[in-house]
């Protein structure tokens, strides 16, 4: 009753006191330009042929009230010049964030990151994935949400409120990658009669102690990833998003140079009840030369048990994979740093390998090689979709 | 019988005289220990008045950049911001959270450090794109910190107890006395053997110091300038520099004026803290 009572208390705070802003916003973020390259021709009619131009616009405006609150927005602005679909706005942070004594509120749209794993992003459901930026599922939308979080002696508590499900994006039929179907994003089918506008909730407790990182979570609404079924013309695939309970933990255990990583969940909702997990570790050799590189040594293990049918539960690549990396950071004062990862499906052989590369090359002037291969996928009836889509994207990057 | 006789006194001889050898050694190296100590003392009492001069500052919050020069004297520059919580237990360390303003590619990156005092630290690192934190090893202490000459241990909180302290000498630097004191690492994976500290007899802060790597030879030498005295109290230099003899690189770092008493509480200084600081 604390919470409540508390977010009672912030709300009315925030309306009464209506602080002023102390001054104009600060201005920062980053434009940048991308080339995306498919040496392959495309397996599906439509699809792009070799070259996939983009414009991207992320700038950040940061206002700091004279009570210490903090108003932030952060559009994403994304001009693609093959796809309509990945040409997109969205808001990956609108909020308003109030400080009380031991406890703060924010309302608005944010995102949020709790998990520990390099390979997948196992326990973070509260942000849906933007995918027709990149696959990796690290691009998220901006989710609206009131959040109240306290910081207590025994940890952080923070609860979420979130009225307003975002969908998934897909690529459009210009698109690469993309399923052989088109994905009719606009006739999507919820489990609640709500349908988006069904409110999810979820809890958040973290911690540290010693060595360890901790933190669980609980999360009650409608399930970030879609199952797809196929639109009664047979042309196209219709997401279906179901209400989901989860319940997921993620610990870290940080010892000498090794990071002990493990992130766990069961899912009730998609099909029969699951569990999933993904854990392994990070080594560090540093300073491996005289220059002060360090190089990291990644291996995870990757389990998820959900349905095989994918018209009961959404097919996840990852049910049993073996994700092995090596990062070198050069430490120099362009910050460059390589990092070479492959996850590996230990049941059919099928290999996702990336590379990713940076490097600063001025002040404010930054360079990104990112390569996506799917290897061996002929086999996989979800990666079989992407076998000729192996492409290497080009990033340049002005931050201000 | 008689030849017996002669050894045992022969034997008695001999055992006289390694007793009265071993006397004079046990004493000659009880005088040197004494010097020993009274250097090792000597060097603590200088390190802890030093230490002295800071304690009950509370908190506190800096801008600070940071100019990375190398051998050609092409330059780039960092700024950042560190808010330091004074931990008066001389048995843990102090708690800081560094914030980047620049280069803007890695602007909000912020990390938390929970100093300790021999035990490797608690360090987190947030990155503002993901907007993750994430917990790290603090083992590389030897690294160079943002590509700098300094490494982590030389810009992540002097605690008096980190290091063995021995008295050298007595020696100008520039217009004041200072005393050199040797300190050694009694934490792991130093990457110095001993550094060499100035301490002033006037103010009693640290002038200069010198950083021997692992093969003893000396790697480093840091220079701290423009000390300014705060709340009639507190002093802080304001102008540090740092060259290293081996690459020829140089590293400044220039504060600006330091706020104390800011009100910050431990609670500024946890890890759930690190994705709302700006």
């Amino acid at each position: 009753m604390t919470f409540v009572r508390s977010i009672i208390i912030g709300v009315v705070t925030m309306l009464v006191q209506a602080p002023s802003f102390a001054a104009g916003p600060e201005l920062s973020g980053s434009v940048g330009a991308e080339l995306r390259w498919f040496p392959d021709s495309p397996q599906f009619l439509n699809q792009l042929r070799h070259f996939q131009p983009s414009l991207i616009a992320e700038p950040e405006f940061r206002w700091r009230l004279d009570n210490g609150d903090q108003v932030t927005v952060t559009p994403y602005l994304q001009l693609d010049g093959q796809d309509g679909e990945r040409s997109h706005f969205d808001l990956r942070e609108a909020y308003w964030r109030h400080f009380g004594e031991n406890w703060d509120l924010l309302i608005g749209v944010n995102k949020v990151y709790w998990g520990v794993a390099e390979s997948r992003h196992l326990v973070d459901i509260i942000n849906q994935v933007d995918s027709v930026v990149d696959v990796d599922e690290e691009d998220r939308l901006g989710q609206p949400m009131i959040s109240l979080s306290t910081q207590l002696d025994w940890g952080r508590v923070e609860l979420f409120v979130l009225p307003g499900f975002r969908e998934r994006t897909f690529a459009g039929p210009d698109g690469r990658p993309r399923f052989a179907l088109n994905v009719d994003d606009d006739n999507p089918i919820y489990e609640s009669g709500a349908e988006e506008k069904h409110v999810d909730f979820a809890v958040r407790y973290s911690h540290y102690i010693g060595d360890w990182d901790i933190g669980a979570h609980v999360f009650h609404g409608t399930g970030r990833e879609p199952r797809f079924s196929i639109s009664s013309n047979g042309q196209q695939l219709i997401p279906n998003y179901d209400l989901v309970t989860q319940v997921g933990i993620d610990l870290q255990y940080t010892r000498e140079a090794w990071l002990w990583k493990f992130e766990a969940l069961v899912r009730e909702g998609q099909g029969k009840t699951f569990a999933a997990m993904v854990g392994g570790f990070e080594y560090t050799w540093y300073q491996i030369t005289q220059g002060a590189a360090d190089l990291g040594l990644l291996v995870e293990y990757l389990r998820d048990d959900r349905d095989d049918d994918p018209t009961a539960a959404p097919a996840t690549i990852f049910q049993n994979d073996l994700f092995l990396g090596a990062r070198l950071a050069l430490n120099d004062i362009q910050d460059t740093s390589v990092l070479l990862g492959g996850i590996i499906d230990l049941d059919s052989q099928s290999t996702l390998l990336l590379i990713e590369a940076e490097r600063r090359l001025a002040d404010q002037w930054t360079i990104e090689i990112e390569t996506r291969l799917f290897l061996n996928v002929k086999d996989d009836p979800l990666l079989s979709n992407f076998s000729e889509d192996n492409f290497i994207n080009l990033n340049l990057g002005r931050h201000f | 019988m008689k030849t017996n006789e002669h050894y045992n006194r022969l034997l008695r001889h001999f055992a006289q005289g390694a007793l009265f050898a071993a006397l004079i050694l046990t004493g000659a190296s009880t005088v040197a220990a004494d010097e020993k100590a009274s250097a090792e003392q000597h060097g603590y009492e200088i390190a802890a008045r030093s230490d002295r001069t800071d304690r009950g500052f509370g908190d506190a919050k800096v801008d600070l950049t940071m100019i990375l020069r190398n051998r050609a004297g092409k330059e780039s520059s960092r700024s950042l911001s560190i808010s330091t919580l004074e931990i008066e237990d001389e048995n843990f360390g102090d708690k800081s959270v560094i914030i980047f303003e620049t280069p803007a590619d890695i602007r909000g990156t912020a990390l938390l450090s929970h100093a300790k005092i021999l035990e490797p630290d608690d360090q987190w690192l947030f990155l503002p794109a993901l907007k993750r934190i994430k917990r790290i090893s603090s083992v590389n202490k030897s690294g160079p910190f943002v590509g700098s000459e300094f490494a982590f241990e030389d810009f992540t909180t002097q605690e008096l107890n980190k290091y063995s302290y021995r008295y050298v000498s007595e020696e100008a630097c520039g217009d004041l006395m200072c005393d050199v004191v040797e300190r050694t690492p009694l934490y792991e994976y130093s990457g110095y053997t001993r550094q060499l500290s100035w301490v002033d007899q006037r103010d009693f802060q640290v002038r200069k110091v010198e950083f021997y790597d692992r093969r003893g030879d000396l790697l480093k030498t840091l220079v701290l300038m423009d000390y300014r005295q705060y709340e009639d109290r507190y002093w802080r230099p304001h102008r540090l520099s740092m060259v290293n003899h081996r690459t020829g690189k140089e590293t400044d770092l220039i504060y600006s004026d330091f706020l104390f008493g800011t009100g910050l509480t431990d609670k500024d200084f946890v890890k759930g803290k690190l994705s709302q600081l700006r």
